[in-house]
This record gives structure tokens, sequence and C-alpha cells, in this order.
């Protein structure tokens, strides 16, 4: 088991590398959108499969994370990797903070409806105030660059910034899974009250927890604009938030591997029902053969697609 | 602000309020009781708005018939519902609850497309309710808002009495403190969820109809609503419908006086006032479950 | 020397009193057992003295400062631990998982996330030292899901241990256990004694009688006696209430 954890990611990253060799241009957009949104679900991981903190509000920090970039950005002029990323990642992490202290005090299903409340908070910031650029969003001009080597513009630039962000992201993850916070995190998941009863200050781990999901969150939030080259409200919307929590389940929760893999699956489940040479005129559709999927597959796979050899070995014998 | 205004204002306050007491009393009976959190709660507002617009030809002149079919229509749909999906969901963890439900509302969303359409539409306020009152000399108020908050008062009162002097409102409020214990006393736990469940249905749905002759009728209705239907469930604690009553008019009133005060920023004004609750009584202000 | 105290701890709930007017006091190198009915208000006691729910009257004393309004958390870094009647131990880590984990909390350093937590030089030995006081240490790699029911209330004390306590609260420590099994517990629980403060909540009279210094009787919150074992065996009130006439 510990080989296939670090085997497999191993080998997907470097067949990655070699990605911009062998893909067509869209499929490199695809790709690159694939990874965008592993970093989106491995930070909702962090939270749900690590920490057992199920929030329906993440595409907040998410959201956050684009918009800073774009209003960061210089109107004429490249933006610096250097300040950008680090501004959007600080900012998520900031409403993090701010967030996480106000709910993380509340259980069960009081969380899960204030994280998403506040997510819809942020969500009309940006919709409604002067502060987005209303319902339309705004655009990013110029694509931010990092002094002469890295330029995002350049679609090769931005899918081996993505990958590096991947994989650091999953290698942090990986590290944190197997530390003493990872294990607090761990033990708090499981049974947050025997945590305490050894003397645990939980709430400390859980809003540590919450504020590195964030700023992570922020990061996949910076890629998004930087690829995209614009931002809308609808990047902080609950179907948003709901998107990337199905993502996680999809994959297998519980496993870093599963983040990536739930990421793919959507985002490719989602191309092709919404594609006429697929699906026909069901694609008009899609969000139908979507949810009635989604149900069928919860019902039938509660462990994700990471659950599904076992389940097939089981159905054999 | 002069006094007429300022008395449209918390008219408009109430009647908001009240409506949300329709939705939020049916979600939080449905997650006290069973224990399930469903997102597709707003759903069942848009249902009932589309349920007007579509039913609204068939019975010109008779708005409370229309009123009545909607609900027992709405009540069977959910009787149905609980028994072919909903049932199932009761043993699962929250997450999964989550995701199915949230699955509930595309299917709901696109059924909705391919069997009306994704226009926005207008419901007409029948003749017997159109036009206004006068409210000191200059303003008026529209008499179909004073109908809604009135309905809406009726029905609460209706629910107080089923809650409090029935004995299906016996079992409701020990279902709501205690799940468990219920099931122990060995009643019959289905029947009891099937039921809630419709109540709770026919409640959003008739909150739906009421509603639509004063806002348009339109595709994303129900999750706007769902979210504010949070808001005050939290704020006025889970399981608790005096609450859910409580907190639906603190809502309303912050809402409609935001919008006023504050124009742009008035979208936060509710979930603001939701942070400083969460500060102050995390269980909500009411809640049926005590430490 | 008197560890902890209990000062007239109340707890309502409601209109019902739950636990009335209670005081106790635990003693290092002493066995204090607390009997009663069910529903006597034992498990509540014992929540409240570890803070895990708040008392609504009375003190709780720890080494003579009050340590009412302090949260569990930090009571349990204090030195107050306690197992739980219904198992809590984590079933899918290791049973040496388990206990270093128990240990981390009072050797926390979050910030380090270089280095393996199952590496840790200060944690596992501790967790170590735990299985080894209660004869688990043979089984240390093992899923905690996977040991005997007998095992697994042994871990649930491992676990306390491995906080290193000065006082142990332990709720019903024999439940669910066989002959043989109780017999183990037993003899572990007198070896506890040395060093520890110990509140033993059980219903096993025979166990009581054999390893306790001190009995206290609850009945419907409240206490009918306090003394020694031989004393309590021929108290009138206790027979009728909780014995049993009869009762050797």
């Amino acid at each position: 088991m510990k080989a296939r954890e670090t085997i497999v990611p191993l080998f997907a990253a470097l067949l990655l590398a070699a990605g911009p060799l062998f893909l067509t241009n869209y499929q490199q957009d695809l790709v690159v959108k694939v990874m965008v949104l592993s970093v989106f679900a491995l930070s909702l991981e962090l939270l749900v499969g690590m920490t057992g903190l199920v929030s329906l509000g993440h595409a907040a920090f998410f959201g956050i994370g684009a918009y800073v970039t774009v209003l960061a950005s210089p109107e004429y002029d490249p933006g610096s990797v250097a300040v950008l990323l680090p501004l959007a990642m600080a900012a998520a992490a900031a409403y993090a903070l701010v967030v996480g202290a106000l709910t993380l005090r509340t259980r069960g299903v009081y969380f899960i409806m204030v994280t998403l409340a506040f997510a819809q908070m942020a969500y009309f910031v940006f919709h409604d105030t002067k502060v987005g650029g209303g319902s339309d969003g705004i655009f990013l001009n110029i694509r931010p660059t990092l002094g002469n080597w890295l330029d995002l513009a350049s679609r090769v630039h931005m899918f081996y910034a993505a990958l590096v962000a991947l994989v650091a992201t999953y290698g942090f993850l990986a590290l944190v899974r197997r530390s003493r916070f990872g294990h607090a995190l761990a033990g708090i998941r499981v049974n947050e009250q025997r945590m305490r009863a050894a003397g645990f200050r939980t709430f400390g781990y859980k809003l540590a927890a919450f504020t590195l999901a964030g700023a992570l969150a922020g990061l996949a939030g910076f890629l998004m604009a930087a690829n995209d080259a614009a931002v809308n409200p609808e990047l902080l919307s609950w179907h948003e938030s709901g998107a990337v929590l199905l993502m996680i389940i999809l994959g297998g929760l519980g496993h870093l591997r599963g983040a990536v893999l739930g990421a793919a699956a959507f985002t490719l489940l989602k191309d092709a029902l919404s594609n006429h040479g697929i699906v026909g005129a069901a694609a008009d559709h899609w969000q139908l053969t979507l949810g009635v999927t989604i149900i069928v597959f919860v019902a039938l796979l509660p462990q994700g697609l990471i659950g599904l050899p076992a389940r097939l070995a089981r159905a054999r014998s | 602000m002069d006094f007429a205004t300022f008395l449209v204002q918390c008219l408009n306050a109430v009647q908001y309020g009240l409506l949300l007491f329709l939705l939020a009393s049916g979600l939080t009976l449905i997650f006290g009781i069973m224990g399930v959190i469903n997102l597709a709660h707003g759903s069942f507002y848009m249902i009932g708005a589309y349920m007007a617009f579509v039913l609204a030809p068939y019975f010109a002149g008779q708005f409370l018939l229309m009123l009545l079919v909607g609900v027992v229509l709405s009540a069977i749909f959910g009787y149905v519902l609980e028994w072919a999906f909903f049932s199932y969901l009761y043993q699962r963890e929250h997450l999964q609850q989550v995701l199915m439900t949230w699955a509930l509302i595309l299917v709901f969303e696109e059924v909705r497309s391919l069997a009306v359409g994704n226009d926005v539409h207008g419901v007409s306020v029948p003749a017997w309710l159109s036009g206004s009152v006068p409210l000191g000399e200059l303003m008026t108020y529209p008499v179909y808002r004073l109908f809604a908050s009135a309905a809406c008062i009726v029905i609460a009162l209706a629910m107080y009495w089923v809650v409090n002097r029935t004995r299906l409102g016996m079992m409701i409020r020990a279902g709501a403190s205690n799940r468990d214990m219920v099931r122990g006393l060995g009643i019959d736990i289905r029947h009891l969820y099937r039921v809630v469940f419709a109540g709770g249905v026919a409640l959003a749905a008739l909150a739906g109809m009421i509603a639509a002759p004063m806002s348009s009728v339109y595709p994303g209705m129900g999750g706007s609503v769902l979210i504010i239907c949070f808001v005050v469930v939290v704020i006025g604690g889970i399981g608790s419908i005096t609450g859910a009553l409580v907190a639906s008019l603190l809502v309303g009133f912050v809402d409609t006086f935001g919008k006023v005060f504050f124009a742009e920023y008035s979208g936060i004004g509710i979930y603001l006032l939701m942070a400083v609750i969460l500060v102050w009584r995390p269980e909500g202000l009411l809640s049926a479950r005590r430490a | 020397m008197t560890l902890l105290s209990a000062r007239s701890l109340t707890r309502r709930f409601g209109g019902l009193t739950a636990v009335g007017d209670v005081s106790l006091d635990l003693a290092v190198g002493e066995i204090h057992a607390v009997i009663g009915t069910n529903g006597a208000g034992k498990s509540t006691l014992v929540n409240m003295l570890s803070g895990e729910i708040a008392s609504s009257a009375g003190q709780v004393l720890l080494d003579g400062a009050d340590v009412t309004p302090w949260s569990q958390p930090r009571r349990a870094r204090a030195g107050i631990g306690r197992t739980y009647q219904r198992t809590t131990i984590f079933p899918s880590f290791t049973v040496l998982e388990n206990c270093r984990l128990a240990a981390q909390a009072a050797h926390e350093r979050p910030l380090s996330i270089w280095e393996r937590a199952s590496g840790c030089r200060v944690t596992v030995p501790i967790a170590q030292r735990a299985l080894e006081a209660v004869g688990l240490s043979s089984s240390a790699q093992r899923a905690a899901g996977t040991l005997s029911h007998g095992a697994q209330r042994q871990l649930e004390i491992a676990m306390c241990l491995a906080t290193e306590p000065r006082v142990l609260l332990l709720d019903e420590p024999l439940a669910g256990m066989g002959a043989e099994e109780s017999e183990r517990m037993l003899a572990l629980l007198l070896a506890l004694k040395e060093g520890h403060a110990v509140l033993l909540v059980e219903h096993d009279m025979d166990a009581v009688f054999r390893v306790a210094d001190r009995i206290t009787v609850m009945v419907d919150g409240g206490v009918i006696a306090s003394d020694t074992p031989a004393r309590i065996r021929d108290d009138a009130q206790v027979r009728v209430a909780y014995l049993g006439e009869g009762h050797a």
C-alpha cells in the first residue's frame, strides 16, 4: 500500500511533465484545468478527508484568491507572480481565519450550513458591490510573470506552473499527513472528544487546518485567474463549493490520490456529458444526467473511485 | 424616514419574515426529526412557484382553491419522495446526504427545465386581492402582501396547534429533541417521518405559491432562498419552530431595513447577523437540544 | 495526601438534578470507588471532574487549586486523566499509535511537519511505557480495532496513562469483561494505585470490595454513604438501597 501511494503519483507527475510534448493545445488546456482543480480539491481534502470538517463553502477561498489576483494586477502591465501569489493566498487565508474562528465552535450540520452561508456572503460582496465587477466579473488584461523566467501568458509556462503547484501541494499535504500535526487532525476526525480528554486544544488544530485549506484554495484561485485571465462571482457560488466536495468524494475520501482522481473524473465527466458529439441531445440537459449519475454513484460506491478495485474484486468472488 | 415609509418597511419585513418562516419551519423539522440535511428544500419552493404559474389558468378566480390543491399535490409528492428517496438517507453520513440532495437539486432543475422551460414568469395577483390600502396620507400598501402575511400567520397558528395540541405534535416534539428515544419507544417512526417530510414539502411549496404573485418565478429562486433558510435555522436553532419564527422575523427585518439603509451591501447584512449570533450562541437562539 | 476534591458538586438538567451536592476526595495511593444504581449520577460526576461538562454549582479542586472553570484539555494537561465506559480507542490506528497520539497532547510541537509522527523520540517511549504497564506491548503494531474486547479496555487505560496523569478517573473499566480478563484488570488497578489518585466507577461489587480503599455510594444523584469497604458493607442504608439484604 505504501508503494502505491508513492509510485503512482510519482509516475503520474512524470507523465504530466512530458505533457506538452504530446498533447494538443485543447488537451493541454483541459489538463491545466484539471491540475488547477486538483489543487482546489486537495485543499478541501485536508479539511474533509483529514480533519473531518465538512465545509460547503470552500469555493469562497478559491474565488477570493482569484479575485485578489486580478484586482491587485496592474491594469496594463503584467503583475509579478512573486507579489500576486502570496497576496492571493494570504487574502484567502485571512478570510478562512475569520470564518473558521466564527464557525468552528459549531457542530455537525450547523457547521455545514454556516460555511455555506459565509461563502454566500463573500459571493454577494463580489456580485453586488463595486469591489468586483458585478455579475459579469472582471478581466485580467495581462497575465502575471515572474521576472524573465516565467510568463503565464505562454501555454507551456502555465502548464508547468500548474504542475509545479500541484506537485508541491500534494507533497506538502503528504508530509502533513504523516506529521504530528496530521496525526492530531486524524485523531480529531475520528473522535474529537477523546482528543480533548487527552489534553489537545482541538479548536486551535481545526482552525489551523481550516486556514491552511483556505490558503491552498487561494493558490488554486490564483492559478485559475492566471489561466482564464478572467474572474466572475460564480467562482464563489455554492455550485462551485458543491462541485469540489463532489470531486473528493468521487475520487475517494481520505486519500490524496482521490482528490486528484476526483478532479479529473469530474472535469472529464462534465465535459463529456455536455458534449453533443458524445451524448447527443442529452447534452443540453447535462445537469440532469450529472445529478442522476451522482446519486447512483454515491449509492453504489460510497468509497469513491479509489474503492472501485476492491468493489469489483468483491463482486467477482 | 417618515412614519408611513417606516410602517411600509415594517410590513414588508414582517411579510418576508413570515414567508421565510414557512420555509424554515419545514427545514428545521425535517432536520430536527429525521436528521437529514436537505439541500433540495429550496427546490420545493421553486416547484411551488412554478406550480402556481402552471395551475393559475385553470383556477382563475379560485385562488384559495388553487392553493389548497397545490398543498395537497405537494404533500403527496413529498410523501412519495420520502418513501422513494429520502428514507435511504437517514442512515448515511451528513456528507453523503449533502451530496445526494445536492444532486437532487440538479435533477429538479433539469426536470423543471424540460417541463416548463427556463423562462422567467409572472403570476398575476387574483382580482379580489389586488389593489392597495391607504396608509396615512401619501402611502398605500398592496392588499396581496397583507394577504400573504395573514395567510402565513394562519398557517403558523395551525402549526402551533398541531405541534402543541395533538398526538402527532407530541411525537414531533419528542422526535425533535431526542430522535433515538422516539424510536426506542416503538412509535411507528417510518410513518411519522413520511408525514413530517410531506408537511415540510407542502409548507415550502405553499410558500412558493404565495410568493409567486409578488416576486417573479425564475429558475434560480430555489438556490437563493435555500441559503437564507439555512441562516434562519442556524440563528433560530435546529428543531425549534419557535426559534425559526423568531429568526425568520429577525432576518426579515435585517434584510428589509438593510436594503433601505445600505443598498449595495445589504446582501451581507443577514450573514453579519448570523456571525454575531454565532459568537454569542453557537447552538442557535432557541435550540431544541439542550446540553 | 488529597490530590483531587469535589466540593458540593451539583449538576442540573432542566428540572432534573442528576448530581446533587456531592463531595469526595481522591488521595494518591488510594482507590476510591463510586458505586450506585443506574442513573445515580456516577457518569455525570466523572464528566464534571474531568471537565467534559460544566457543573451547575460546586467546585473541583486539584492540589488545592480551584480548577472548576478550566476546560477539559487544560485539566487533562494538568494531570486529570479519564477512561470511558464505552471504549473510545481509535480502531484504525495501531495500538502503539493510540497511545503515542494521546501522549502527544502534552508534547505539542505542531509546527514541525518534516518529521514523521511515528518516529517521534519523545512520545514513542512514553507510549511504549504505557503499553508495558497494562501488558499490551506484544500487540503494539496491531490495528486497535482487531483487539479483543478485554484488550481494548486495557488499551483504553493505556491511552490514559500515556498522558502521564496524576489522577485516574476510570469509568467502568471492567465493563463487558469475562472472569480471566477481569482478574488481570484488577491486578492492573492495584498496580496503578502507586503514584496515582484513582477514582473507580464500577458495577461489579466483588471487584469493588477487593480493590477499593474507600467507597462512596450514590443514589439518585446524592451520596448516602462514604467510608471504608468494611463499614459500607455493614451500613444498613446501603444494604437496603443498593446491595440488597442478604449480601455477605
